[in-house]
């Protein structure tokens, strides 16, 4: 028997037609490819950047219908508008902060230290986003509030829920799933042997979670506080339901200026603070984030 | 310092809610010795491996390192350096971090983590790769780490889980040999390899034991292993050879016996126990089986397909005129030249040399 005999077919080449050069491509396709992005750039032509550059252009109109920087003016240096800044503020941050704690422990205890019924208790955090942010509010009512459930037990000594406190523990129920959920998928991603490796090497469980498994998580949860501190500086059901007198947010001051009391230049000025607040909130999160991140990177090498 | 054996597993068995991943298994590893955990996929030799360093709870027995019952010990109490298959390297730390996080754990001074660190990255050839991220390494520069990273806690026991599975054959074959490297310069270091691949059990390791369905099948010094395996599953996952049923004719007091295998008449070495059984199996490795064209003597056998492996030609065959338990006997044999052979489905002849193992059979004596 040859050597031939039991090597077998030779591998055929692919049937190219002799001088057949690659396709070259298709004139007109950075053509096609702008038609494409016409439709969605008309969506957000029409639904955000319109009505935001009419929010914007009102700002500056007086009643006569002439410019002016006389709104501005009198809006910024107004006690309210100080006081709801400062409040839209705390609270956005606190709610945020509230969240990445308690979204982490739940993560953290959902992934890692599983008990009977854990399945059941997600599901169910999973499913609050789902849920109107009145209702947590009236939830909160029949348990916390002056007649509720808690203060029938303790003989009424719990007052807080119209406080900014109340406020505070609504938005962190409401959004804590957006921190949580992101979170277990990321837990689920970090392979069990690194840190069954962490462990050998002699790190007790605390320093695995804070060394190895919490920077791995680190971008997920950057992403999902973020998402939450966007959202409690623009939340504006919780705190109008609760009607809590000394919450007043940024939101409920355009309702107010805008619905109440019809000042809609007002109001603008108001909105249109509330979103520059919003992006640079983001910002500076997602810097003081970053520069966390390279100081701890240097720490891990000392 | 006490004479205690490194590692003692006394009949530690692990279950996974009905099922057994490991049953019962009783091993002792001397220190300093290098001990190859081989089987296949699902033979519960990982199982024993993450016994040992607490990574599961064993549901029965108890495991001692160095007489110290640490059954109940978590792992980061109990000192072993472990690499695992993808070398779980922290990806957020540096190659130095990485290697230092042990002794960082452990509190140690910080001047005493820098030389340690810098000692065994050099160990490993790793020196110049210190600030690197573990994701600009290659496969074998990572593993090089994952090993340095071990050995910085200065373990007594080194746990090394299928440590090269994941790297290509050039580049792990250059590991093996590393592996031996290190573990001449670090004698005193007890190595626990767990692999399915016999040429880095043989390669490495001082003994061996060969596992199968959560059990330990055999347990020997490597070379007795390969030469004179006492069970078929041994000798046919430690090497390959071939099990080819024969007649025991006469057992010699010396180990030595004479056996019939179709019409031809051959010695052989007893390898384990044949409790007076005249039925047996012939262990013979693909390389030692002789492939000649038809007429020139031997077993007669029709060739059924050769592959051309670069050095060798492998060859299968069927041996006419014997059976195992009613099913016909199968021939695998490695040459080096197929010239003189007939072409896929002709005639050739076997032989087989002196001195194969002679195994008892497993199947059930037939009635005679």
């Amino acid at each position: 028997m040859s050597v031939e005999a039991v090597t077998g077919a030779a591998q055929e080449s692919p049937a190219v037609p002799a001088g057949t050069a690659p396709a070259a491509p298709a004139r007109g396709t950075g053509r096609r490819a702008a038609l494409w992005a016409l439709p969605p750039l008309i969506v957000v032509a029409d639904f955000f950047c319109y009505p935001l550059a009419l929010v914007v252009a009102q700002s500056f109109i007086a009643e006569t219908g002439g410019p002016t920087l006389a709104v501005w003016a009198d809006v910024v240096t107004s006690p309210e508008f100080g006081a709801g800044v400062a409040r839209t503020v705390l609270i956005a941050v606190g709610a945020a902060a509230g969240c990445a704690l308690i979204g982490t422990f739940l993560a953290l205890v959902v992934s890692f230290a599983p008990f009977p019924g854990v399945r059941l208790v997600s599901g169910l955090v999973a499913v609050l986003p789902a849920v109107p942010g009145f209702l947590i509010v009236l939830s909160f009512t029949f348990l916390y509030g002056s007649a509720g459930a808690l203060n029938a037990l303790l003989g009424g000594s719990l007052d807080f829920l119209y406080t900014p406190w109340g406020v505070l523990l609504a938005e962190i129920t409401l959004f804590t799933p957006f921190v949580m959920r992101p979170l277990v998928a990321a837990f689920g991603q970090i392979p069990r042997a690194r840190l069954d490796v962490a462990a050998s090497l002699g790190a007790r469980p605390w320093r695995v979670l804070w060394q190895v498994v919490l920077p791995e998580v680190r971008p997920a949860l950057a992403a999902a506080t973020c998402l939450v501190l966007l959202m409690a500086a623009n939340e504006f059901g919780i705190v109008l339901f609760i009607g809590a007198k000394d919450v007043v947010t940024l939101p409920v001051l355009v309702y107010t200026w805008g619905i109440v009391t019809f000042d809609y230049p007002a109001a603008c000025v108001v909105a249109v603070v509330n979103v520059v607040l919003s992006l640079l909130l983001y910002g500076v999160y997602r810097w003081v984030l970053s520069g966390r991140g390279k100081r701890r990177a240097r720490v891990d090498e000392d | 310092m006490s004479a205690a054996p490194a590692i003692q597993l006394r009949g530690v068995g692990v279950d996974y809610g009905r099922k057994t991943a490991l049953a019962d298994l009783d091993l002792t590893v001397e220190r300093g010795e290098t001990l190859a955990l081989l089987g296949p996929s699902g033979s519960g030799k990982s199982t024993a491996l993450k016994a040992v360093a607490g990574f599961v709870r064993p549901s029965r027995g108890r495991v001692l390192l160095e007489g110290r019952d640490v059954t109940d010990l978590p792992p980061h109490q109990r000192g072993i350096g472990v690499v695992v298959q993808n070398y779980a390297l922290f990806p957020h730390m540096s190659v130095a971090a990485n290697v230092g996080f042990g002794l960082r754990a452990r509190r140690a001074p910080r001047a005493e983590i820098r030389e340690r660190v810098a000692e065994v990255l050099d160990l490993v050839g790793m020196s110049a790769f210190a600030d690197r991220s573990p994701r600009q390494l290659s496969g074998g520069q990572q593993q090089r780490v994952a090993i340095a990273r071990a050995l910085a806690i200065r373990p007594a026991v080194l746990l090394l889980d299928e440590p090269l599975s994941a790297l290509d054959a050039a580049l792990r074959e250059e590991m093996v040999g590393e592996l031996l490297r290190l573990r001449a310069e670090l004698p005193d270091t007890t190595i626990v390899h767990v692999t399915h691949d016999q040429s880095e059990a043989l390669a490495l390791a001082h003994r061996i034991a060969v596992m199968r369905d959560a059990r330990l099948v055999d347990v020997g010094p490597a070379r007795e292993m390969y030469r004179t395996p006492r069970t078929e599953f041994t000798a046919a996952f430690l090497g390959a050879a071939n099990l080819l049923p024969v007649e025991v004719v006469e057992v010699d007091g010396e180990g030595g016996a004479t056996v019939r295998l179709g019409d031809a008449i051959m010695r052989a070495r007893v390898s384990g126990e044949l409790d007076g059984r005249r039925r047996a199996v012939l262990g013979v490795r693909p390389q030692r089986v002789g492939v000649h064209a038809e007429g020139t003597g031997g077993l007669p056998a029709r060739l059924l397909a050769a592959q051309w492996r670069g050095e060798v030609f492998r060859l299968d065959l069927r041996l006419d005129g014997a059976a195992h338990s009613g099913q016909e006997v199968r021939v695998r044999a490695e040459v080096a030249s197929i010239e003189g052979l007939p072409p896929v489905g002709g005639r050739v002849a076997l032989t087989v040399p002196d001195g194969c193992p002679l195994i008892a059979d497993a199947s059930p004596e037939e009635e005679t």
